[in-house]
């Protein structure tokens, strides 16, 4: 067998490396500029009751998330259980974005699916969205207490991502204050 | 229950692929004609179950049988008839089926039409296709069953994608597939001819049709995808370098280098080891396509559903069919004698010179493709990798190819004198500059890449005529008629192609240089002015389609007064997937298009508006269409056919035995 002839497997296998690497990494995670910046404000209409209005203001002195969801979302069904989870737990507020999407069919999704959110807020327009630089339904962000984005999260929210990311970064920001 | 049918069906397919992988493998090794007999039914068999599962599906979405999900999630009642179908494939699982039945079409295809092969090689390249089929199918029944149920179902569907509702996504997919797929056949003969250590220009001479015919499906495929790009996307451009465009092009020019280097172990018997390579590498480079596309692992504006699961599999299975061809390659490959020794100007040296150029141009395709995430796996940061990269690497390397392309059908093979190639090729040298200059300054664009291009170009066309030329004057006296019927089909195969790649390079040259955009704030009666043609809004009326509502704008085009056409430009709004699309209205000509699209209304009730002017685009598809059109008839030449007749009697007499 002759040197040359094993370069092409030899340079396959290198290839299949990154490429199996390359399965763990998330190519849409671009790291957000908006981490460690304060949280855009906002004031918008709850879902529950379009008269009373809460803003990123209401939530100053908690550690709290702001999850950006849609009954048009797939991936949302699929990380819903692991919100229910989390909201059963009471670990921290949990705020809804509920983005580009309407009124009854919003509440329709969460009387079916079940209501994990302390409050959602309704951004038809997605005017919000944009200042939270959302691209992808569903995004969750991270807030402390002083107002200010410390994590972002894309995609689903799975239970390995709550166990080994979110939970540590909330009981560090939690200590912290 | 039919879903149920269809479900059952893809389980026997995935039995009999079992069945055609292993046993006529055994059969060809112990030299068992009744083992290696049963590949030939157990293909067949194996197409006909996955054709009836794909016609399973089918009908979940004819009859809206959202109880499925697959049909639930891409289709609805109110979807025209024709995107119900196109829905079948519009989507991840749809498309693996599609993968699977256009595989066993060629294989049933290789049963049929290459029955004169040797018993033990015909076992060896079913069994090979067998294994790539029970891969796919267990793929798709593992990770990605287009069969799963929703209970309980839903009432309506959420609709077919609104950019894939489009003509071009009907006929683009089974075409890209079909060329796809179709490399499989040469990848089962390189690994046919490895294993069985025959790998002749016999050899040479059974593939090359195959993979002439995969050549013009990928060809087609691509360029009906780039024409629904161009009019669908609505940004007026025809080609992105996105990563799942480049996962068509690599195996594109590598399958191009095959069908030249095919050539020459056919006439010559020379560069095996480098053709059965390069067979290897196009099926691969179509394998790593698919993983691409399937595992999300790189995104692109068409990454389907991304499932960690489904990437897993995938790669697996790109690791063991490339791992082990490649294994076997290295294996058995140093056994081949070089081949007949060549000049340095002979044909032989223009079609290896290609050969390494279409490679290293792949090879840069592949890395800027895969670029971004080398990185992120190195932890070097998140880049992109755009169009200024490939077209700095990619246009470099063209050039010569396309100097050697015209050469290689002057120059005889093993060795040739420099003056008598050069002889007749100096005048189009010459000829092709001048005129690449001379247009060049008529159309007030010189630049590098406009001068470039149309000086190749020139080259091509001028340099294909003189080569048509060279024929009339090698049988001087005989009448027209007599010489054009006495060339092969291969020789105008080869002539149409390369004609086309130079009708290609002007309108790529004259689309990318000359091209005007505009885009304008609009309101009824206000006209606006593009490369000499004036553009009248005439205001926008609703046009509600069956599952979308729309805006219809009317907007006349005139130029020096004369109506040259009305266009009607839309932006539609799918109701149930919720979004909104551009429908760009074109007015194409043979020299130009011009190019209309809607975009949004503005509060003061005016609308913006796109407009393009786009001289020679047409020619960009015209020149894939000749390439086609000449692997065509380079596949239908009459010397497969007649080898194949003439060695049809011993084929015979070895089954009667």
């Amino acid at each position: 067998m002759k040197a040359k002839f094993l370069v092409p497997l030899a340079l396959f296998l290198v290839l299949a490396g990154f490429l199996g690497y390359g399965l763990q990494l998330n190519p849409r995670e671009v790291p957000s500029p908006l981490v460690d910046k304060p949280a855009p404000e906002f004031r918008l209409a709850t879902l529950a009751a379009p008269d009373t209005a809460l803003g990123a203001a209401d939530m100053r002195g908690e550690v709290w998330l702001l999850n950006v969801w849609a009954s048009w979302c797939v991936s949302c069904r699929e990380e819903h259980p692991v919100l229910m989870e989390l909201a059963r737990d009471k670990v921290v507020p949990l705020v809804g974005l509920n983005y580009k999407d309407t009124r009854p069919e919003a509440i329709a999704w969460l009387e079916a699916h079940g209501d994990p959110y302390t409050t959602s807020v309704v951004d038809a327009d997605g005017r919000v969205g944009i200042d939270y630089g959302v691209y992808g339904v569903p995004e969750t962000f991270l807030i402390d207490r002083q107002g200010v984005i410390r994590y972002k999260h894309i995609g689903p929210v799975t239970r390995e991502a709550v166990r080994d990311v979110l939970l540590p970064k909330i009981a560090e920001l939690a200590r912290a204050s | 229950m039919i879903p149920e049918l269809g479900h059952f069906s893809l389980i026997l397919a995935l039995v009999l692929a079992l069945v055609q992988a292993i046993v006529p493998m055994v059969g060809a090794n112990r030299n068992r004609i009744a083992l290696m007999a049963v590949g030939r039914p157990a293909a067949q068999g194996q197409f006909l179950a996955i054709a009836f599962a794909f016609g399973c599906l089918t009908w979940a979405f004819l009859t809206s049988d959202f109880s499925l999900q697959l049909a639930a999630v891409n289709s609805h009642t109110d979807t025209p008839l024709i995107y119900k179908i196109t829905g079948v494939w519009g989507n991840h699982e749809g498309s693996l089926l599609l993968w699977a039945l256009s595989l066993s079409l060629w294989t049933v295809a290789v049963t049929v039409f290459s029955r004169n092969l040797p018993d033990a090689f015909m076992a060896r390249v079913l069994g090979v296709l067998g294994w790539i089929s029970a891969g796919f199918l267990s793929f798709t029944l593992i990770t990605s069953n287009p069969f799963d149920r929703l209970l309980p179902a839903v009432a309506q569907g959420r609709d077919l994608n609104p950019l894939l509702q489009d003509a071009g996504m009907i006929i683009h997919p089974p075409l890209l597939y079909m060329g796809y797929v179709g490399f499989s056949v040469a990848f089962a003969f390189a690994i046919a001819a490895l294993l069985s250590g025959r790998m002749d220009a016999a050899w040479a001479r059974w593939s090359r049709p195959w993979t002439t015919v995969a050549w013009v499906f990928l060809t087609a495929g691509i360029a009906v995808g780039s024409g629904w790009a161009y009019y669908e996307l609505g940004w007026g451009g025809w080609w992105f370098w996105d990563p799942v465009e480049n996962a068509s092009f690599m195996p594109w020019l590598l399958g191009t280098a095959l069908i030249h280097s095919l050539a020459v172990t056919e006439k010559r018997g020379a560069f095996r080891s480098w053709t059965i390579l390069l067979a290897i590498s196009a099926f691969s480079l179509s394998l790593l396509g698919t993983f691409l596309v399937r595992s999300g692992v790189i995104t692109s504006v068409h990454a389907f559903a991304t499932d960690p699961r489904r990437g897993l599999f995938i790669l697996a299975l790109l690791v063991v069919v490339i791992g082990v061809s490649l294994t076997l390659f290295a294996w058995r490959a140093p056994k081949l004698s070089g081949g007949g020794s060549f000049g340095l100007v002979s044909r032989d040296a223009t079609l290896l010179g290609n050969n390494v150029l279409l490679a290293v141009a792949t090879g840069s395709v592949l890395l800027g493709t895969l670029y971004p995430l080398f990185l992120d796996a190195l932890n070097l940061g998140k880049i992109s990798v755009g169009p200024p990269y490939f077209e700095a690497v990619f246009v470099p390397l063209m050039t010569p190819v396309v100097v050697l392309m015209v050469l290689g059908p002057f120059v005889r093979w093993k060795g040739d004198g420099v003056g008598r190639v050069l002889r007749p090729l100096l005048p189009v040298m010459v000829a092709s500059i001048a005129i690449g200059l001379g247009v060049a300054f008529a159309v007030g664009h010189v630049t590098v890449r406009t001068v470039l291009g149309l000086v190749l170009a020139s080259w091509v066309l001028l340099g294909s005529a003189r080569l048509l030329a060279s024929r009339f004057a090698e049988r001087r006296g005989a009448s027209a008629a007599a010489v054009l019927r006495g060339i092969p089909a291969a020789w105008w195969g080869m002539w149409l192609a390369h004609v086309g790649i130079g009708i290609f390079i002007i309108g790529a040259t004259m689309a990318g240089s000359l091209n005007e955009r505009l885009d304008v704030k609009m309101q009824p009666g206000q006209t606006a002015q593009l490369a000499g043609y004036t553009f009248t809004f005439r205001g926008v009326a609703d046009a509600p389609g069956p599952n979308y509502d729309a805006a219809r704008a009317t907007i006349d085009v005139t130029r020096s007064g004369i109506p040259v056409a009305t266009l009607h430009p839309e932006k539609r709004f799918y109701v149930a997937q919720q979004m909104p699309m551009t429908e760009a209205s074109i007015d194409i000509g043979p020299f130009r298009d011009v190019y209309v699209n809607l975009g949004d209304r503005l509060d003061d009730g005016s609308w913006v508006v796109g407009l393009f002017y786009k001289p020679f685009i047409s020619w960009v598809w015209l020149g894939c269409l000749l390439m086609a059109v000449g692997g065509v008839f380079a596949a239908s030449d009459r010397r497969y056919r007649r080898l194949a007749e003439r060695e049809a009697p011993a084929g015979a007499a070895r089954r009667t035995t």
